[in-house]
């Protein structure tokens, strides 16, 4: 699988060098730039559009760009509006202290939840329309018009009466000056003609020739660099460590505590590495030293029993129900750790002054970065500047929690110098804040003709809320525990209970792609195929039967199970699986084709996938994100466990940390089925089918259940 | 002090011969569209050209690429435009967060100086980096699209 660094000297260059990393197309990286330029004359229309004399269109993105298409999808939903030149669009990402500053002018700039086109929409579309209306009165005012005889499109005020016609570039400055309107009018979808169509991304050209600047390609003046080793096990800290065993080292500068780790400063980052490498610590581990996956197997496993739990969701009598049932069917499952590994390690560049705390980083949440900024230099948020750069992916490890910009503030505050902070792979993978590790418990009791009259739902595990955000938890449960359980379980079912038991370890949990989702998706979709294969049934046709009352959920079922061809058999040796969720606003319902050979080794050759997210902005980057989504299910489903001895994550790189590579990608159909009526998040809906899917079909192929991940490490042999 | 011919243009640097050719490229020379990802020749982000031959930068010491032509995603033979390869991904708008993809088109150019048809089999056998965002099926689609070009 690994190329090893050979050297030949078949090649010969003839073309000169390209500079070093230049500036993105269209991005203003780092920020400074940004700044210049709205000093040079281009007229803001609204906070969120600016246009200059060339009618080049710049329009802000309050959102972090991580792969997932919104530096495109969001000025789409402007643009609609604005009745502008598409091909003239320009992206930028506003700042986080200007955010500040306007009094939110640009609203939530934290990236997660599937939310940038679902909860930002009405607002971007608004601020479109009111800028066309704005430009429009402009040219009315220079003409002595009523604006009700102008017209806009493409960028052009026309003035029919008369013939005449003005560019957006012209009447810019005064459109500026104009009341924006109070409530300006949105099209009817309908009338759409941007959004819904396959626009190209408009960070394509960049990507492909190595110019956009990450996080970790932030260069400053006087920069140094710095490498970091935290405790292994969480929650410990570092009691001493022997500095004269590195001093002397080439190019290194200091040696840093932090309050969980400990940092070097040297030159460069291979010599601030090589350093931390051979500095001796030793480490106060604390009270867990002790834990491992299997202690903490045994915790949750009495989280399924446990009397006291919360009860998030109840209909009917599900113990009268059972005690009736004609058949009862049992099963308990299991979901591991997981880690995100984005490509782009943890890192944050940062330079404490007196007068201020600079930061540049790959954020999902600017607001959140400058918070940690603010915290750790103990100054007030007012002090604190944020260069967000474009993300080496997300996945959620980049939104709520910034503690590689905690540490880089502090390491550069000790530093007196710019420092960028950059954790190794190994760092990355062993103080993630995971995806939680989950169990369910399921008793369900089927009626004389196989159908569920009754349903317990047992789920136990970390909460994510508990460890980052207790304060949102309600009366002191976590409800998105159970996710996929609660309001999103659409099958009939007249006597249903769900329980939460919250078991939170020494793990530091996270919000992972799909996050609670993740785990439940695949608890739920499996046992509902239980529930089908105890009845006798095929399990497309039992959840048609369950859904019979919700042709929205019908229509995405019939439409993955259509394009799969459900109703003829696959090819010798495939098998097929299905599985349907509802979250973030959207549903998907994925079938994978699976092979099992005698060995037991699992091959997915196809994955077709509908999904319906009400509205479409383009439908080019919703595919993508559903085969974005399938891959990083499938990664999990295959390869996916961090697991804990003596306190600590086992697993630090890709060699025992797998991820699916293109050998073995399936391939994936989508079938966009949008319904119209309401806006579904993207990024994330893809995910929790795969692994339920995946695993319905190995049942259909060597009649084993699967009721715990990964795959790797199942038994699939035929005996 | 190594000496190093990167794009076509001879930089000497000051490093310590064990520094692995990734960082010189990227910290010493401001090249970083060769990107880090694991440090172990695993992932591929650092994919560079050694004598046109794909080679993983993180593991190799800056002292074994003297002498030699390194190319980086900054140096790719354009004439004047882009490369077949780049012209192929904006076709299939392949990139998502982006961060894989310089190493990437690296790997797919020196398999496509090698075999400018491949199979689906070379494809997999040659292009074993990692993309986190699962790019993959517009990959090998953008590959096969490279090779009529």
């Amino acid at each position: 699988m690994t190329h090893m660094p050979k050297i030949s000297r078949r090649f010969f260059l003839t073309t000169a060098a390209a500079a070093g990393g230049g500036l993105a197309l269209g991005f203003h990286l780092p920020g400074a730039i940004a700044r210049a330029e709205a000093a040079t004359g281009p007229a803001e229309v609204n906070a969120w559009v600016v246009v200059q004399p060339d009618d080049t269109v710049i329009i802000r993105v309050a959102r972090s760009e991580m792969g997932q298409g919104i530096t495109t999808a969001l000025p789409m939903l402007v643009a609609e509006e604005l009745q502008c030149d598409w091909s003239k669009v320009r992206a930028e990402f506003p700042s986080p202290e200007e955010n500040l500053r306007r009094k939110r002018a640009w609203g939530d700039m934290s990236t997660g939840g599937s939310r940038s086109v679902r909860t930002s929409h009405e607002y971007l579309r608004k601020a479109g329309a009111a800028a066309r209306e704005m430009l429009i009165a402009a040219a009315a005012a220079q003409w002595g018009v009523p604006a009700a005889d102008c017209q806009a499109a493409n960028s052009v005020i026309t003035h029919k009466p008369s013939s005449r016609a003005l560019r957006y570039g012209e009447v810019a400055e005064a459109a500026a000056k104009m009341p924006p309107p109070s409530e300006p009018k949105l099209k009817d979808p309908k009338d759409w003609t941007l959004l819904g169509t396959p626009q190209k991304r408009l960070d394509t050209v960049d990507k492909v020739t190595g110019k956009p600047i990450y996080g970790i390609d932030v260069r400053v003046p006087n920069m140094v660099y710095a490498a970091i080793v935290q405790c292994p096990v969480f929650g410990g800290t570092p009691k001493s460590y022997d500095e004269a065993k590195i001093r002397g080292l080439k190019g290194v500068r200091q040696v840093v505590r932090l309050p969980n780790a400990v940092a070097v400063v040297a030159d460069s980052w291979w010599q601030a590495k090589t350093a931390v490498d051979a500095l001796p610590v030793t480490w106060d581990e604390g009270q867990n030293g002790t834990v491992s996956s299997a202690s903490i197997a045994e915790f949750l496993r009495g989280g399924l029993t446990a009397p006291e739990a919360a009860v998030v969701r109840k209909e009917g009598d599900v113990d009268a129900a059972l005690a009736k049932a004609a058949k009862r069917v049992e099963a308990e499952y299991g979901a591991p750790f997981l880690s995100h590994a984005t490509m782009e390690p943890q890192n944050c560049t940062a330079h404490v002054t007196p007068d201020k705390v600079e930061i540049w980083v790959s954020t999902q949440s600017g607001e959140a970065a400058l918070a940690a900024a603010a915290a750790a230099a103990e100054v007030p948020p007012e002090k604190v500047v944020v260069h967000k750069t474009m993300l080496g992916g997300g996945f959620g490890r980049r939104g709520a929690v910034q503690d590689f910009v905690h540490q880089a503030v502090l390491v550069a505050k000790a530093a007196g110098q710019p420092v960028k902070l950059l954790w190794t792979r190994e760092e990355d993978i062993r103080h993630d804040f995971y995806r939680p590790t989950a169990m369910a418990k399921f008793t369900a009791g089927l009626d004389a003709a196989g159908m569920p009259v009754a349903w317990r739902v047992r789920v136990t595990g970390p909460s994510i809320l508990a460890n980052l955000f207790p304060q949102r938890l309600a009366g002191g449960v976590d409800q998105s525990f159970a996710n996929g359980f609660t309001d999103e379980m659409a099958y009939d079912v007249p006597n249903y209970e769900v329980g939460y038991a919250m078991r939170t370890t020494h793990v530091p949990v996270g919000f992972w792609r799909s996050v609670n989702h993740s785990q439940n998706g695949f608890f739920r979709e499996s046992f509902i195929d239980e529930m089908a294969h105890a009845a006798g049934q095929d399990p497309y046709q039992y959840r048609r039967k369950l859904l019979s009352k919700d042709p929205v959920r019908l229509a995405v079922l019939d439409a993955a199970a259509q394009k799969a061809g459900w109703d003829k058999p696959a090819a010798e040796s495939i098998s097929r699986g299905i599985a349907l969720v509802e979250a973030y606003g959207s549903l998907c319902a994925q079938v994978a084709e699976a092979s099992v050979d005698d060995k037991g080794a699992v091959r997915v050759r196809r994955v077709v996938a509908a999904v319906d997210s009400g509205h479409v902005v383009n439908p080019e980057i919703l595919r993508a994100q559903a085969e974005s989504a399938i891959v990083y299910g499938l990664t999990a489903a295959l390869y996916g466990a961090i697991t804990i001895e003596n306190g600590r994550v086992q697993q630090g790189n890709f060699d025992d940390y797998e991820m699916l590579r293109l050998a073995d990608m399936p391939v994936v159909e989508t079938v966009l089925v949008p319904s119209g009526g309401f806006w579904g998040g993207g990024g994330e809906i893809g995910v929790p089918p795969l692994a339920p899917a995946l695993c319905n079909a190995i049942f259909a192929a060597t009649g084993k259940r699967i009721r715990s991940l990964p795959l790797k490490d199942q038994d699939l042999k035929r005996v | 002090m190594p000496r190093l011919n990167i794009n076509g243009q001879t930089h000497e640097v000051d490093v310590d011969a064990d520094t692995p050719l990734l960082w010189v490229l990227r910290d010493s020379l401001g090249l970083t569209g060769t990107k880090f990802g694991c440090g172990i020749a695993q992932c591929g982000a650092c994919t560079v050209h050694i004598d046109g031959v794909a080679t993983r930068s993180c593991s190799l010491p800056v002292s074994a690429a003297e002498g030699t032509q390194i190319t980086t995603i900054e140096g790719l033979p354009t004439n004047g435009g882009l490369h077949p390869v780049q012209r192929a991904w904006i076709a299939h708008d392949v990139p998502q967060c982006g961060y894989c993809q310089s190493g990437m088109i690296m790997a797919v150019a020196a398999l496509l100086r090698d075999k400018p048809q491949p199979s689906d089999a070379e494809i997999d056998a040659a292009v074993t980096n990692i993309c986190r965002c699962g790019t993959y099926a517009r990959i090998r689609a953008a590959i096969h699209t490279a090779a009529q070009a």
